[in-house]
């Protein structure tokens, strides 16, 4: 093989490497955003937005020298009432109304999280201090940074979390009653209201963990939220929207790809990537990949 | 006053985007978030004509020409979308035709001979206040007359109940990429307006961000209703320039009470102000005697 | 809607009541995705304005969202509603170059403090600037490349959804081949803005094996790729332009960002007293560091008020004619005189990165 071959195949594990650690970073939010779907049907737009509060909250309790695990679970909380409170003012109202009055209202609530953000954060990014130092590690010609195991780890840990959490615990079953038969779930006594909180709290406070650690990465801004914000919901509904495995393999599918494309060919066509591929796969599979096929019955 | 006069002709133009939204969506049930899409491929597409094929003709023959080539490369852009996404249901077609609508705006970007990023500059002044009004006039006209039409209530009978409306012998398919190929090609002549309005074109003019607020105006005014329609156009246009008026310690929380404000008419009539009706002088003397 | 129109109509008639003062608008990103600028420009105005000794004029800034259609609406409000004389605005070439031909069109001049595309003062005799163009910085850093830090393996980094990286890239190409440069990369290097991983780019990067590597992009994604290029062992120095020229570089690229070289409007170590006293004021205000767009907005508005003092005359045709006709004007960001092009002549300055903010390193004459 000549010495480009090589380069190639390694610079290919590279960026699949560096895929997946972006793909974590889009499963932890789409998590949010497909839980919140399978439950109410809303896509809840402003779901990027609490990420960004999330990650603002870490932020100040950095500022206030609290030690980094603790910041990470101010960063969600915060996230996690924020969107508490937003479910008990604006989207439990509306929820009656129809699906299309929801989702204008959550488009609102987002853009009040952003504008609202630049008045009080101010405009300017803010940084997160270095909490933890950078290391890079070195295989042959690959290079893996401490940051983004950590994320890996991280993911791994919720992604278990979550699947003991819907599957053996008391709430998760009242969870996955309430996604199948809203009306049904109520009759046997599972008090609909209060699990539709905790879901919003759940998904919200994945967010704000995801805004921590992508705070490591990048700096922190008001308008932070909208573009991982819509990939995730991409990633979401590639994955199979209402489905929780299907929102983690829908994050790593958009990761990995996004990565290859920025690599191989020109970061230009990153974003196009990925929603050439949900156009792709909603062709192929209407409702993503873990999806099921429901028929419309009369 | 030319500031009036261009906010006139921003609503002019916001209705006509508005009605032909509302043509896919309020009529036929089809539930779009790429049609700033359709609109930005209207700008662009007649801007290029504009700028490096106008014949030597009097502008009024021009400005049509370039309408007209809103209009096909509108509709051509939603036949080409509309053939594969339209066998979607609600929500996964409004996540497909958002992306479709990014796609084109990143085809936009990417595309040097039209500006690229920095913007598409030196587009002719064609449009004026007649050319706009003309088109609004026309196609509330053409919206008025095919809901009354067999073919516009056979596409509302999509909207109302896909299968009963299939067993009554309804071609969905057939109706459903109708409604939204002339939808986008509606959008593409608003584009045009547009273009030769502005003088300038910017690929951010047509991002996801653009298709909501074209959705919110329908939703607002009434999922269904032309008047509703119209009104929404108005209100929404109108009220971010509105609140310049309140001095300058509002400009920064402009969008943030423009947000809010959204949300509480939301919460407040979710079914828009009009709902699905229209308004009917006669109603309007009815109601008063 | 009537009560709209009147509403309107009533604050229209209202301007012209007041006299004796001029207006001057301002079109700024006080909102929305390059907020951070708008509003820094806006403090340097405001902070100008405080410091005049004339008190007659009347500044009214409006929000333009970051976006074209918004600005559009603003001027046109400025122009018609508020009859400004002049307007100051806006930070970006995009949408300078929106608003140019309306300001065109009404006889109004349009005077941008910080849109550095060529195109931009083509649009016609009413718009100018307070900036040099993008064609002047990529030279100058070309030049400093070849001439003072004496690299010739060159390697270009653009970021490509921005027509001014693109500008400063071409320039700083053509100026480095003329001075005998090589480039060591076939392919072309890019990003777009929002990358937060440059992995495979920097990969790419180090294999080249450069000397020197010109990334004229915006402080945002800049800080990121010099960090991440530090940890991935490249040592080549960094050389880019006035987009990397904020204080909040430094918070995102930390240490790594020691040891490269931009050119910028303004250096805020400048031992010039007007720098230092701008400087003192602004920190007192505002309590950060000023950055270019700062001083920018400062000069722009203090030649605006020149012109006015010169022009003795509220009609903006007058104003206009004054405006461009000024002759060395002493700012904070040099001396400044307006071409026959209506772009500013003035000089560059090179800044050195060190771990905690820019220092001065020396002045390119035009």
């Amino acid at each position: 093989m000549s010495q480009d071959t090589i380069y190639f195949l390694w610079d290919c594990l590279q960026y699949l490497i560096n895929g997946i650690t972006q793909g974590s970073l889009y499963a932890l939010v789409a998590l949010g955003y497909t839980m919140v779907y399978g439950i109410v049907r809303l896509v809840n737009f402003a779901h990027g937005e609490f990420l960004m509060i999330g990650s603002f909250c870490g932020y100040f309790a950095l500022q206030l020298h609290l030690p980094m695990y603790l910041s990470i679970l101010v960063a969600m909380l915060g996230a996690g009432l924020a969107a508490v409170i937003t479910e008990r003012l604006i989207y439990r109202p509306i929820r009656s109304a129809g699906r299309i009055p929801a989702l204008i209202t959550a488009i609102g609530a987002s853009m009040f999280f952003q504008y609202g953000g630049q008045v009080i954060f101010g405009a300017s990014p803010k940084t997160i201090p270095p909490v933890i130092l950078e290391k890079i590690y070195n295989f042959g010609e690959l290079t893996i940074s401490n940051l983004q195991i950590l994320i890996l780890v991280v993911t791994t840990i919720v992604l278990i979390f979550l699947w003991w959490l819907t599957v053996k615990t008391k709430i998760g079953k009242a969870m996955r009653a309430t996604s199948f038969n809203i009306n049904a779930a109520e009759l046997m006594g599972i008090n609909t209201n209060k699990v539709i909180t905790f879901t919003f709290f759940l998904g919200a406070s994945l967010a704000g963990l995801a805004g921590m650690l992508m705070g490591y990465l990048t700096p922190l801004e008001p308008m932070m939220g909208t573009i991982i914000g819509l990939k995730a919901f991409v990633a979401a509904v590639v994955g199979g929207i209402g489905i929780i495995p299907g929102a983690a393999l829908g994050g790593f599918i958009l990761g990995i790809a996004e990565n290859l494309v920025a690599g191989l060919y020109k970061s230009s066509y990153r974003d196009g990537v990925s929603f050439l591929i949900l156009i792709v796969i909603l062709l192929i599979r209407p409702s993503g990949i873990l999806g099921k096929n429901i028929k419309e019955k009369v | 006053m030319d500031y009036i006069l261009q906010l006139i002709l921003m609503v002019g133009i916001f209705i006509i985007l508005a009605l032909s939204l509302n043509l896919i969506n309020g009529f036929c049930g089809q539930f779009s978030l790429g049609h700033a899409g359709f609109w930005g491929v209207g700008a662009y597409m007649s801007a290029v004509y504009s700028v490096y094929f106008a014949l030597p003709i009097p502008v009024a023959f021009n400005m049509l020409i370039a309408i007209i080539v809103g209009f096909i490369s509108a509709a051509i852009a939603g036949l080409i979308i509309g053939i594969p996404c339209l066998r979607l249901r609600g929500d996964y077609l409004a996540i497909a035709t958002l992306g479709f609508g990014e796609i084109l705006r990143i085809i936009i970007m990417n595309t040097e001979s039209v500006g690229g990023p920095r913007g598409f500059i030196n587009i002719p002044k064609w449009s004026n206040m007649t050319w706009v009004y003309l088109c609004v006039i026309l196609t509330i006209l053409f919206m008025v007359n095919l809901k009354r039409s067999t073919f516009g209530r056979a596409i509302i009978s999509i909207r109302e109940d896909e299968i009963a409306s299939e067993t009554m012998g309804v071609n969905l398919f057939r109706y459903k990429l109708f409604s939204f190929t002339v939808g986008a090609g509606i959008a593409g002549i608003a584009g045009a307006l547009f273009a030769h309005t502005q003088q300038f074109l910017h690929p951010t003019n047509f991002t996801f961000m653009w298709s909501v607020v074209i959705l919110v105006m329908i939703i607002l005014g009434g999922l269904g209703s032309i008047t509703g329609s119209i009104i929404g156009a108005i209100v929404l246009t109108l009220f971010p320039e509105a609140l310049r008026f309140f001095g300058e310690n509002i400009a920064q929380l402009r969008m943030t009470i423009y947000s809010l404000i959204l949300i509480i008419l939301m919460l407040w009539r979710p079914t828009g102000l009009f709902g699905t009706h229209e308004f009917s002088i006669k109603k309007f003397l009815g109601s008063k005697s | 809607m009537k009560l709209f129109f009147v509403l309107m109509l009533a604050l229209s008639s209202n301007s012209f009541a007041v006299t004796g003062k001029v207006k001057v608008g301002a079109v700024l990103p006080i909102s929305g995705a390059i907020a951070t600028f708008g509003q820094e420009n806006a403090n340097g105005i405001k902070l100008a304005l405080s410091k005049l000794k004339s008190k007659n004029i009347e500044l009214i800034i409006e929000d333009d969202k970051s976006e074209a259609i918004e600005a559009t609406n603003a001027i046109r409000k400025l122009i018609n509603v508020d009859k400004v004389s002049i307007v100051i605005g806006e930070v970006t070439s995009s949408n300078t170059l929106a608003m140019g031909p309306i300001a065109q069109a009404a006889k109004i001049p349009l005077f941008s403090p910080a849109a550095t595309n060529a195109k931009v003062t083509m649009v016609g005799n009413f718009v100018s600037r307070a900036c040099f163009t993008d064609d002047f910085q990529g030279v100058v850093m070309a030049r400093f490349a070849v001439n003072d830090l004496k690299k010739k393996k060159g390697l270009i980094l653009i970021d490509n959804s921005s027509d001014y990286s693109k500008g400063l890239a071409k320039s700083f190409n053509d100026e480095f081949l003329k001075l005998g440069g090589t480039f060591v990369s076939k392919e072309e290097l890019t990003y777009v803005q929002k990358d937060m991983d440059f992995q495979s780019l920097l990969r790419k990067i180090k294999r080249a094996n450069p000397d020197v590597i010109f990334l004229p992009g915006y402080y945002g994604e800049v800080g990121l790729i010099i960090k991440q290029a530090r940890s991935l062992g490249i040592t080549a120095p960094f050389l880019g332009g006035d987009g990397w020229d904020s204080p909040d570089l430094f918070k995102i690229g930390g240490s790594a960002m020691k040891g490269n070289y931009i050119s910028s409007h303004f250096a805020p170590d400048d031992k010039d007293p007007k720098v230092q006293s701008f400087v003192k004021d602004y920190e007192k205000a505002y309590g950060a560091k000023p950055g270019a767009m700062a001083a920018l907005g400062y000069d722009a508005i203090g030649i605006v008020a020149d012109s006015i003092s010169r022009a003795k005359s509220t009609k903006p045709v007058d104003i206009n004619t004054a405006l461009l006709a000024t002759k060395n004007f002493n700012g904070v960001t040099g001396l400044i005189s307006i071409d026959e092009n209506r772009n500013s002549k003035k000089a560059a300055v090179v800044l050195e990165t060190t771990e905690n903010g820019f220092i001065f390193k020396n002045k390119v004459n035009p």
